[in-house]
């Protein structure tokens, strides 16, 4: 652990761009019902396009590699892909709904050394994971293709992002990982649409389901120190940085748009248009992320949770200011150590100052 | 003195940063760094090209190093890599290996 801290210390001081998160394309089998995406294809780079900049992403020193989509085995060429960032020396880790994967694919991507491949479960009932995913006999597909990785040995991850549909459903996949031999992510996080678009957000989970969540030690592992309050905040929290995006991190869509980040779709630039280490360096945007430490942040620099909250500025930027809260990082900081926030604090007083508004839900009840 | 082959693993992963080489074992995520002499000889890991000669043309002429010291040191460096997953050893090329069929002992 000591020598990937020391990587990426040494990554941010170099201004190399370490971890970069490739979506190579938008398209997928499955609709499922939080998805931030549209899956039609607005013109995805070709196969040549991609090569290209692989090449330039391994020149700028790009070491770990995350494939991504939509879903990255609807492209034909998917194993080209995957094959080429190999020959380039990447630590490939796929994200994939496991649909797709027969023993066939199973065996090339042990064959290509892949490091990880991350499948998304909803649910161990299949009547809850099909009806999120909206494709018939998805979950029961899902399995036998993490069964199919398993065999070959390949690091396995279930990420298991919760709604309202699947609240229930955290233990469940948890033992399901467990009996699949995979490791278990929970991530009770749906963010806005790429476009903006929030109408996803009404199958985000509330505050009582995280709260749960956060102080089930079988999915937390030490309760006491997941929810332990807030360190105090020194000068060297106030100098750190917001998260990695754009700093030692960022992401390309399959159109060659290149933001901070998959959560963060502010556009820095287009390979299309620009060689990537141009955009990495030069780009107005990446700029203006790469300035922002914790003491700039217009509300969260006097929050105590400011040295030990999961802010997501792109989460942030969706809220209409990247230097502003997140209210979903607010709410996980809030339920994990009943301390409130600074952002928590501002909504209130925002709200009880604004002329005309009208509460149509009970504010949370609050205690220090 | 029986001759060695070395080949870069199929299944790490590795990029220079810094002027140090970084490598990540696919099997369990172990990242490594290897020295300076380690990185010529792991650039130079071609599977065809005897070690001794990779000690010659390479080790030697890099670093100021007796040819007799640097074969026995990089002997020692290949079995370790090659216990860690990050090389193969082999009595004969590579290719040949692979044509026959059979696992770098």
């Amino acid at each position: 652990m000591r020598l990937m801290q020391e990587l990426n210390q040494k990554a941010l001081s170099l201004g190399v761009p370490l971890s970069v998160h490739v979506d190579v394309t938008y398209r997928c089998n499955e609709r499922c019902e939080h998805c931030y995406l549209d899956h039609d294809d607005h013109g995805e780079m070709t196969t040549a396009e991609i090569k290209d900049v692989l090449d330039q992403l391994a020149a700028a020193g790009v070491f770990f590699l995350t494939l991504s989509g939509g879903e990255v085995l609807m492209r034909r060429d998917a194993f080209e892909i995957i094959e080429y960032a190999r020959s380039l020396s990447f630590n490939v880790k796929l994200k994939t709904n496991a649909v797709m994967i027969r023993e066939k694919e199973a065996l090339r991507i042990r064959a290509l050394g892949i490091e990880q491949v991350q499948v998304s479960v909803y649910s161990h009932r299949p009547e809850v994971h099909d009806a999120i995913t909206k494709l018939p006999g998805s979950l029961k597909r899902t399995i036998a293709g993490v069964r199919l990785l398993r065999a070959q040995d390949l690091r396995v991850n279930i990420a298991n992002v919760l709604m309202r549909s699947n609240r229930a459903d955290a233990e469940g996949v948890r033992l399901l990982a467990e009996e699949l031999g995979a490791h278990y992510t929970l991530d009770p996080t749906v963010t806005p649409m790429m476009d903006g678009n929030t109408s996803v957000l009404r199958h985000r989970v509330d505050a009582d389901d995280i709260r749960g969540y956060f102080h089930n030690p079988d999915l937390v592992g030490d309760v006491e120190s997941f929810c332990a309050p807030p360190v105090p905040v020194d000068e060297s929290i106030r100098e750190g940085l917001p998260c990695s995006a754009g700093h030692t991190s960022c992401y390309i869509s399959p159109y060659g748009d290149v933001y901070p980040c998959v959560q963060f779709p502010i556009t820095c630039g287009n390979v299309r248009r620009e060689k990537f280490i141009d955009i990495w360096q030069h780009s107005p945007q990446m700029n203006e992320v790469r300035s922002i430490r914790i003491k700039d942040l217009t509300t969260c620099s006097s929050c105590t949770h400011a040295g030990s909250c999961t802010r997501c500025p792109g989460l942030a930027y969706m809220e209409g200011n990247m230097r502003g809260p997140s209210s979903a990082d607010c709410e996980k900081s809030y339920v994990r150590t009943g301390i409130v926030t600074a952002g928590m604090m501002a909504r209130k007083s925002s709200a009880s100052t604004a002329p005309g508004l009208v509460q149509i839900a009970p504010a949370p009840s609050i205690s220090a | 003195m029986s001759e060695k082959y070395v080949a870069r693993s199929k299944a790490v992963a590795a990029r220079v940063l810094g002027g140090e080489m970084m490598i990540m074992s696919a099997k369990d995520s172990t990242l490594f760094s290897l020295s300076d002499v380690a990185t010529v000889i792991w650039e130079a890991a071609d599977g065809r090209t005897p070690l001794s000669e990779i000690v010659e043309r390479r080790v030697c002429a890099e670093f100021d190093v007796p040819a007799n010291v640097a074969y026995q040191d990089a002997e020692k460096l290949v079995e370790e890599l090659a216990t860690r997953g990050i090389l193969s050893v082999s009595s004969q090329p590579f290719a040949e290996v692979e044509r026959s069929g059979s696992e770098a002992p």
